[in-house]
């Protein structure tokens, strides 16, 4: 008997905080294999977010930083130019990166700087008890959009992918999903290239990925998964945004 | 001898950053500042530092934190709005433990205010100014050759204490032209950055962690507890002020920075009509210069309190004082500087009692 | 041919393996851990392929596969 699937190293073995189903447990075992594929944890630092993410310093086994919510990127840069040989990933929400953080994402993204950006984007705020974020879609109730997001007063959901694609800085963005098998495992993949051109020192990597929040939605796990696939889906298209290896943006 | 060279405020500071060891600044422009970020530009790369002109001054503070985080000599400036931005990146760099130096080149407030000179910003410096109970060491020059000196002090205190180090200078300070040393000196054994957060493989595979949450409030008043007695250790090694005359004055000035040097003029005035008059300078705002205050208190009969504020420091004046003395406070604002014969005048109006 | 060990300790009930085995054999089981929850096993793992589809979707890293 040989094992072909275990708990990566780079993943602390500690139970985790986040509630039954929650697709961050699933992105951040992601984020583990691949720095055990890529061997990196001796030289990656991590900055985890305000958000049900905070605590992910307790969750992987490399350095790790906590930082001010949304200011990640900024943290991140200074990590970054500090130790230049070095993979620097953030951890980020949608409230993180998209509302409060918005600044400092587009900025690190024009700047090029060289760290990798990990978008966990399941349009509304978990960690403070369910209120409209800046993905949250329109008709959607969450707690601050109690009637459903009025488009008229409340505003259109933000696609942070296609947007900070159409900056130079940027050297592969992506978008994937995590509300099945196939997609866990494209998911994978594109956390581990926007990993390998940052060392390979090619510029700003994102990965957005398309999550769930059962609590605040009020699903079951089984369901959320479903939700994803419904309805963000067409909102949220998946798939290689920007790729500067590809040629021309797509 | 070393050499003296003529520079204006603000690259002074950035040049003493330098020597001293610093090679990241993340900054932003804001008057009267800019010309520190444009120093600072200029001469990271030919040290091989590292220059980011930051989205804005809440960026930069956050930049300071990672690199800090990660073992670097870090520091960042900006003038009082972007210092209240600041805020809460300060706050954080205390909770976590984290050397940094922050520089404040002080304009006329509250909120846009004015592009002049100002002490406005001595509650936020010394009593917050963002959340929690922690503390900066501030220091406050009142020449450029001390402006120097203390940003070379500031990055050792930063690294020893493993705290913020805030540098409040004013706009005279930033913007005049002074001649200035770079003395090469070895202020004090710092230990090595064990706990930097620069990669695993760099000291010797234990998990860093960079980080001022504690959900638990057993631990988190385990946590400000040491950080209150770390601050103890500061107030009691700390404290640094100038007496200038004290020992058989009537009345002493109490005053900061540019406006300090402004009341020492008026000392030699009031001294050559007669007057016994001196002046306590406060170098270090925080710790407050206790010490220096309980050396004088008994002898001087009051005190004048002079700020380009409407009163901030007076307060810790009073406080110290206890009611010993009265404290007297004379105050310009709006960026305004005061004359020497302005503060000549209430000390007369004082000793003539007519106050 | 395959073997899947739970930890079943970490198990937070949430069922999303349950849906994802080809051959139908994670289910969850008739007991609850000391945190409370229900937690999934296997009912046949003479059936198990190795897929690995359960460790996966896994959000706590439960499961462990041997082939």
């Amino acid at each position: 008997m040989v094992k072909v699937f275990e708990r990566p190293k780079a993943l602390a073995d500690v139970p985790t905080h986040y509630c039954p189903g929650c697709t961050h447990g699933i992105i951040h075992r992601l984020i583990a294999e691949v720095i055990d594929e890529l061997g990196i944890v001796d030289k990656t630092i991590g900055v985890a977010p305000v958000g049900c993410a905070v605590l992910a310093y307790n969750y992987f086994t490399c350095d790790m930083q906590q930082a001010a919510h949304g200011r990640a990127p900024a943290v991140a840069t200074g990590i970054k130019r500090v130790c230049p040989d070095s993979a620097v990933f953030t951890y980020q929400g949608d409230g993180d990166l998209a509302s409060i953080g918005c600044a400092e994402i587009v900025h690190a993204a024009a700047r090029s700087e060289q760290i990798t950006t990990i978008f966990v984007n399941n349009g509304i705020y978990g960690m403070t008890g369910g209120q409209m974020a800046p993905t949250t879609l329109p008709g959607d109730k969450t707690t601050t959009s109690p009637y459903g997001r009025d488009t008229s007063k409340q505003g259109f959901p933000i696609r942070i992918s296609e947007m900070l694609a159409t900056l130079d800085g940027p050297a592969y963005i992506a978008r994937v999903s995590v509300h099945n098998v196939a997609n866990i495992v494209r998911a994978r993949k594109a956390i581990k290239k926007a990993f390998e051109y940052q060392l390979a020192g090619k510029g700003f990597t994102l990965v957005e990925i398309l999550s769930t929040c059962p609590t605040n939605w009020g699903f079951t796990p089984i369901e959320a998964l479903n939700k994803v696939k419904s309805e963000m889906l067409p909102y949220f298209p998946l798939g290689e945004i920007k790729d500067i290896e590809a040629g021309e943006k797509k | 001898m070393g050499e003296r060279i003529l520079m204006k405020g603000n690259e002074a500071i950035g040049e003493a950053a330098i020597k001293a060891g610093c090679r990241f600044f993340f900054g932003y422009p804001i008057t009267p500042q800019n010309e520190l970020p444009e120093y600072m530009s200029r001469r990271m790369p030919q040290v091989d530092g590292t220059f980011v002109q930051a989205e804005s001054e809440i960026a930069a503070i956050n930049m300071v934190y990672g690199a800090a985080g990660a073992g670097a000599r870090a520091m960042t400036s900006s003038s009082s709005p972007g210092i209240s931005l600041k805020q809460e990146g300060i706050s954080y760099i205390a909770g976590a433990e984290l050397p940094a130096v922050i520089v404040n080149i002080v304009r006329g407030g509250p909120g846009l205010g004015g592009i002049q000179p100002g002490q406005g910003d001595y509650f936020q410096s010394v009593k917050g100014g963002g959340h929690g109970d922690y503390r900066l060491i501030v220091l406050a020059p009142a020449n450029l050759q001390e402006a120097v000196d203390l940003v070379t002090e500031a990055f050792d205190l930063a690294d020893y204490y493993r705290n913020p180090v805030l540098i409040l200078g004013d706009g005279l300070l930033g913007q005049m032209m002074e001649p200035v040393e770079f003395k090469a000196t070895k202020l004090r054994e710092l230990p090595a950055k064990e706990w930097a957060t620069n990669g695993l493989r760099n000291h010797g595979g234990k998990t860093n962690i960079i980080n001022s949450l504690v959900l638990d409030p057993h631990g988190l008043e385990e946590h400000n507890i040491r950080l209150q007695e770390k601050y103890a250790r500061i107030v009691e090694a700390e404290q640094k002020a100038e007496i200038v005359d004290c020992d058989d004055a009537e009345l002493a000035i109490v005053a900061y920075g540019s406006t300090a040097r402004i009341a020492k003029t008026a000392v030699t005035q009031l001294r050559q009509e007669g007057l016994k008059v001196g002046l306590i300078r406060p170098i270090s705002l925080w710790p407050f210069p206790v010490k220096d205050f309980e050396k004088v208190i008994p002898t001087v009969k009051s005190f004048l309190t002079v700020e380009m504020s409407a009163g901030q420091m007076v307060e810790d004046v009073r406080l110290t004082v206890n009611g010993r003395k009265p404290v007297y406070f004379y105050g310009r604002m709006g960026g305004i500087v005061p004359a020497p014969e302005e503060i000549a005048a209430q000390v007369r109006e004082i000793l003539g009692g007519a106050k | 041919m395959g073997k899947v060990t739970f930890t079943e300790e970490r198990c937070k009930g949430c069922e999303l393996c349950t849906t994802v085995c080809p051959v139908k054999i994670v289910v969850m089981a008739d007991k609850i851990n000391s945190k409370g929850f229900r937690p999934a096993t296997v009912s046949d793992m003479k059936k198990c392929i190795a897929c690995a589809a359960c460790a996966r979707i896994c959000p706590d890293a439960v499961i462990e596969v041997e082939k």
